[in-house]
């Protein structure tokens, strides 16, 4: 036997499980997603962001085998007798599923199996369950197509470029490397002269003449390795920039809502799920958002988020005054040539009369032609008002950017989110 | 840095380092060495928690291929260890040459040498001495044929799709036990062999079915229905391979992979024959060679303090009716018998003498050594298991007959149950007993095609309720009908079908 080798694992990847988990993951696929998706009813929405632990009914997952069932004659050995004598008579336990017949230790060979397997999947994958089948629709018009901008990436060094590029390690790197190639020979020429140069002057008699000789061709070397350039023009390296185009990546999203007296702190925390939905969502999907909030009564105002959620308002509504703000930013801010813009009303329904069709008439004419999408919630358990209405008629002039609906308690929310922006199977096959 | 001198601890305090891990190797061969184990060589990898897991999770395979169901391992490994409810096994080793040890990082000191006694020269030692693995493993190969392996599943996977091969993979595991042959002795596997030979062995095999399969019309009039000529003409109790080699409708890379796994089945069963044994001969010499360190002052109090600890957990065997009872602890077990043996060599008593007049006052390590070699855990047990190790255990059998009202102790730890104690708990670590026994009885070849297998219950123990599901995998890699009895004493007493058969139901028009 040779000696032993010890050797040091720890730095090799530690994720080898990580296909087969990954395996598993998506043969219990829809196991995972119901899971997910009654986790998502059942929680806060503002603490989506972690994992969950997801349990799966035993008996779904069995790898059966040929296995013995009860019944028949069993006999097994065990440890730890205390009062038994050979000839004994023991009761039978209740059910024949007592802890001393089976001795075998094998799990459970009553057929049924665990009854529940329970395993932690990671925030990110939750997630992704749980958006799995959403997609915002006209995503595709602002991708690749139609890309606008486009950012320099790092792409190597070349041999030209612009003075400003240089990239003096690597050219002076280059220079090093050529001034040693090229003046090897005669540095070793050097070498072996001055050791004879050294011989030759340390001897006691005289070769003078030799040693003058020797000093020019010396002499000599020195010039032509001093006539090789420190640093030449094919010794310049540039850093070189690729332009890519950039897929146009950043969206706002504008959160609209009604703060006038007829809603409650409730209404608002529905609504602020609701938001909180798509903000996540958005996120997966651009790089950038910026996030717009404006409040309304009877008169809007941009606000910041905890403005926006947590002060209170009185007075009468006139949800005109939003959009009309909306439309404003989006001219000052947010082009639509730039920015994918997606939007989110919520209110309870109520609104004066009269500023009904006034709100029918600027989503329809100038909101919806610029956004990718608009959503209107309407947080209520009570009768559709003017608005509602108003709103309703325009949905089929817009059926991809439009959606209205209903929530009328929190356990809605994510039904109704995932409603708005399920993947429209027509759309896309 | 000791101030005394009559000691010369290789380390003090629990914190490793590479260093110390060699010194404590270099002494425990030394001292492996003394004792006359015969290992191959070591590999010690030294490995983070999460690594362990891994491990775990491929059934102890260093590399293997990708299933969902190792997957299902690794997260209840993960999430059992994060509840804190299962520390990590302590070691992980591997049967190849060279053995390939697992120490995990968070490991003392004390335990790194523990386990380096255990597997680097404990179970080492098994896996090269002990005739099962002698005759049924190549540990020179199999790294090499996993390898194999998992690179022709996941190409299968390329080309098949993901969902096709697990499904032949499914289906293959859960016949995995019915893989193996218990008596012959397979071909020894070389990876390089089977990838240079597999494409040739596809022709071949598919060749070979077709061969079967077509001499099925042709078979003239004359010998036909009276004489139905069984096949196979013998049961086959390996019905994997049966099944790779007759199936007929697999395709070739259908048929590899049901090899694969036979292969590896094949790999692991002689440590499902021999885990008292393997366990118990791997924790006599850790305890022995950790004894010996200090007795050697080798290593200090607090060092030997920890291991005792740490030994007596491993070892400790609950009574049956405790709630941590889980079956025979086959360290306990495995450790009593070998420490009892070497008792019985060195200071044998008079029952000793009546009972193994062979063993008492022979050579100790002589006799251990045979004791490892030429057994399997039922004979060993049959072999070996002393009175004395029957009563500080107090072992009692219990019988259970279904058509008895209570169960009755039909033997316990006195001078009348010894022997049929023996003799039982012998029983309860064959594996062909613990295991239904089921064959390849026949194939319809003239007809639909169908295989029957034939279960032969023991002790008129019946088939458990997953029979049904485990039919519907060799439904799926036999592509015909499967039919399963059980047949005690030439009468069918249970039958299964897949699919199911339709005959009470006449009512099939809609």
């Amino acid at each position: 036997m040779g000696l032993t080798h010890i050797i040091d694992r720890r730095l090799n990847g530690k994720n080898k499980s990580a296909v087969n988990r990954e395996r598993f993951l998506r043969r219990y696929r829809q196991h995972i997603k119901k899971a997910v998706s009654d986790a998502v009813g059942k929680r806060s929405i503002t603490d989506i962001e972690r994992g969950e632990s997801i349990s799966i009914p035993g008996k779904d997952l069995d790898e059966p085998t040929f296995r013995s069932g009860q019944g028949g004659v069993r006999e097994t050995v065990n440890p730890g007798n205390k009062e038994f004598s050979t000839g004994d008579q023991v009761a039978r336990p209740p059910d024949g599923e007592g802890g001393q017949g089976s001795g075998q230790g094998e799990a459970s060979d009553s057929g049924e199996g665990i009854d529940e397997f329970v395993f932690q999947i990671s925030q990110e994958e939750f997630l992704d369950f749980m958006f799995e089948d959403l997609e915002l629709p006209n995503l595709v018009k602002k991708q690749l197509k139609d890309t606008t901008s486009f950012k320099y990436q790092r792409a190597g060094f070349s041999n030209q470029g612009n003075p400003a590029k240089i990239n003096v390690v690597r050219s002076l790197q280059k220079a090093y490397g050529r001034r040693l190639a090229l003046t090897g020979k005669k540095r070793e020429s050097i070498k072996t002269l001055e050791l004879k140069l050294m011989n030759l002057e340390s001897s006691p008699e005289d070769y003078t003449k030799e040693i003058r000789a020797l000093k020019l061709k010396i002499e000599e070397f020195k010039k032509r390795i001093k006539k090789i350039p420190w640093i030449d023009e094919f010794d310049l390296k540039f850093n070189q920039h690729i332009k890519i185009p950039l897929p146009s990546t950043s969206a706002v999203m504008f959160c609209l809502m009604d703060v006038s007296g007829s809603m409650s702190q409730m209404h608002k925390d529905i609504a602020k799920r609701f938001y909180i939905l798509l903000y996540l969502f958005l996120k997966r999907n651009y790089k950038k958002i910026d996030v717009v909030f404006i409040r309304h009564h009877t008169s809007a105002k941009e606000v910041d988020e905890e403005e926006f959620f947590y002060s209170r308002e009185t007075g009468g509504t006139i949800v005109s005054s939003a959009l009309k703000l909306m439309n404003d930013i989006i001219k000052q801010r947010y082009p639509s040539s730039d920015w994918n813009i997606y939007a989110a009303q919520a209110s309870d329904g109520d609104n004066w009369n009269d500023d009904s069709p006034l709100c029918s008439k600027l989503l329809s004419e100038d909101i919806l032609p610029q956004v990718q999408y608009y959503a209107y919630i309407e947080i209520t358990k009570l009768e559709h008002q003017s608005l509602w209405h108003e709103y309703e008629s325009l949905n089929p002039d817009f059926p991809e950017s439009f959606a209205i609906q209903n929530i009328s308690d929190e356990s809605e929310i994510y039904p109704v989110f995932r409603e708005l922006f399920s993947r429209k199977v027509s759309h896309h096959e | 840095m000791s101030k005394q001198s009559d000691n010369n601890y290789i380390s003090t305090g629990s914190e490793w380092s590479f260093e110390l891990i060699e010194k404590y190797d270099e002494e425990i061969a030394k001292i492996a060495k003394e004792y006359k184990l015969d290992t191959y060589q070591n590999q010690i990898e030294i490995i983070s928690s999460e690594q362990m897991l891994d491990a775990y999770s491929s059934v102890g395979m260093p590399l293997g291929y990708h299933h969902w169901s190792f997957g299902k391992q690794f997260l209840n490994s993960e999430q059992n260890y994060k509840r804190g409810q299962m520390g990590l096994a302590y070691e992980i080793v591997i049967n190849s040459d060279p053995c390939i040890a697992y120490l995990m990082e968070e490991n003392t000191m004390m335990m790194q040498a523990l386990v380096v006694a255990h597997a680097a020269y404990g179970h080492n030692s098994f896996f090269k001495g002990n005739y099962l693995f002698k005759t049924w493993t190549d540990a020179s190969a199999i790294i090499d044929y996993l390898l194999f392996a998992k690179n022709y599943i996941s190409k299968c996977e390329e080309r098949h799709g993901i969902d096709e091969v697990e499904k032949i993979l499914d289906s293959c595991h859960a016949l995995m036990n019915y893989g193996v042959d218990r008596y012959k002795r397979p071909a020894p596997i070389s990876a390089e062999e089977e990838s240079k030979r597999q494409k040739e062995r596809e022709l071949h095999m598919q060749q070979q079915v077709n061969e079967l399969w077509r001499t099925i019309p042709v078979n003239p009039e004359n010998e036909c229905e009276t004489s139905h000529a069984r096949f196979p003409d013998e049961p086959q109790e390996n019905l994997l391979y049966f099944i790779e080699k007759n199936a007929p409708l697999l395709e070739p890379w259908q048929r590899e992979v049901i090899r694969i796994v036979r292969k590896i089945a094949q790999y692991f069963y002689p440590q499902r024959q021999t885990q008292v044994m393997n366990e118990g001969w791997a924790t006599f010499w850790h305890y022995t060679i950790m004894n010996t360190l200090y007795d050697r002052k080798l290593v200090d109090e607090g060092f030997i303090m920890e291991f005792l600890t740490s030994h007596t957990a491993v070892v400790y065997q609950p009574p049956y009716d405790s709630k941590w009872f889980n079956g025979i602890n086959p360290y306990t077990l495995g450790f009593s018998m070998y420490q009892d043996l070497r008792r019985m060599c060195e200071s044998p008593t008079d029952e000793d003498k009546y009972w193994f007049p062979d063993i008492a006052g022979s050579d100790w390590l002589e006799t251990l050594d045979f004791a490892m070699r030429n057994f399997k855990d039922e004979s060993f047990i049959l072999q070996y298991l002393s009175p004395k190790v029957i009563r500080d255990l107090k072992l009692f059998s219990i019988k259970d007959d279904d058509q008895v009202e209570h169960y009755q102790i039909t033997g316990i730890h006195n001078e009348n149950g010894y022997r049929y104690v023996r003799e039982q708990l012998s029983l309860q670590y064959n594996l062909s007993m613990k295991e239904p026994n089921i064959q390849v009885w026949d194939v319809d070849l003239r007809g639909d095609r169908s295989l029957s297998l034939r279960h032969i219950p023991n002790q008129r123990d019946p088939l458990a309720g997953s029979t049904e599901n485990v039919l519907k995998h060799v439904h799926r890699l036999w592509g015909f009908d499967v039919h399963l009895y059980s047949v005690d004493d030439n009468e069918t007493i249970a039958e299964f079908h897949c699919p199911p058969l339709k005959t009470e139901e006449p009512e099939d028009q809609n």
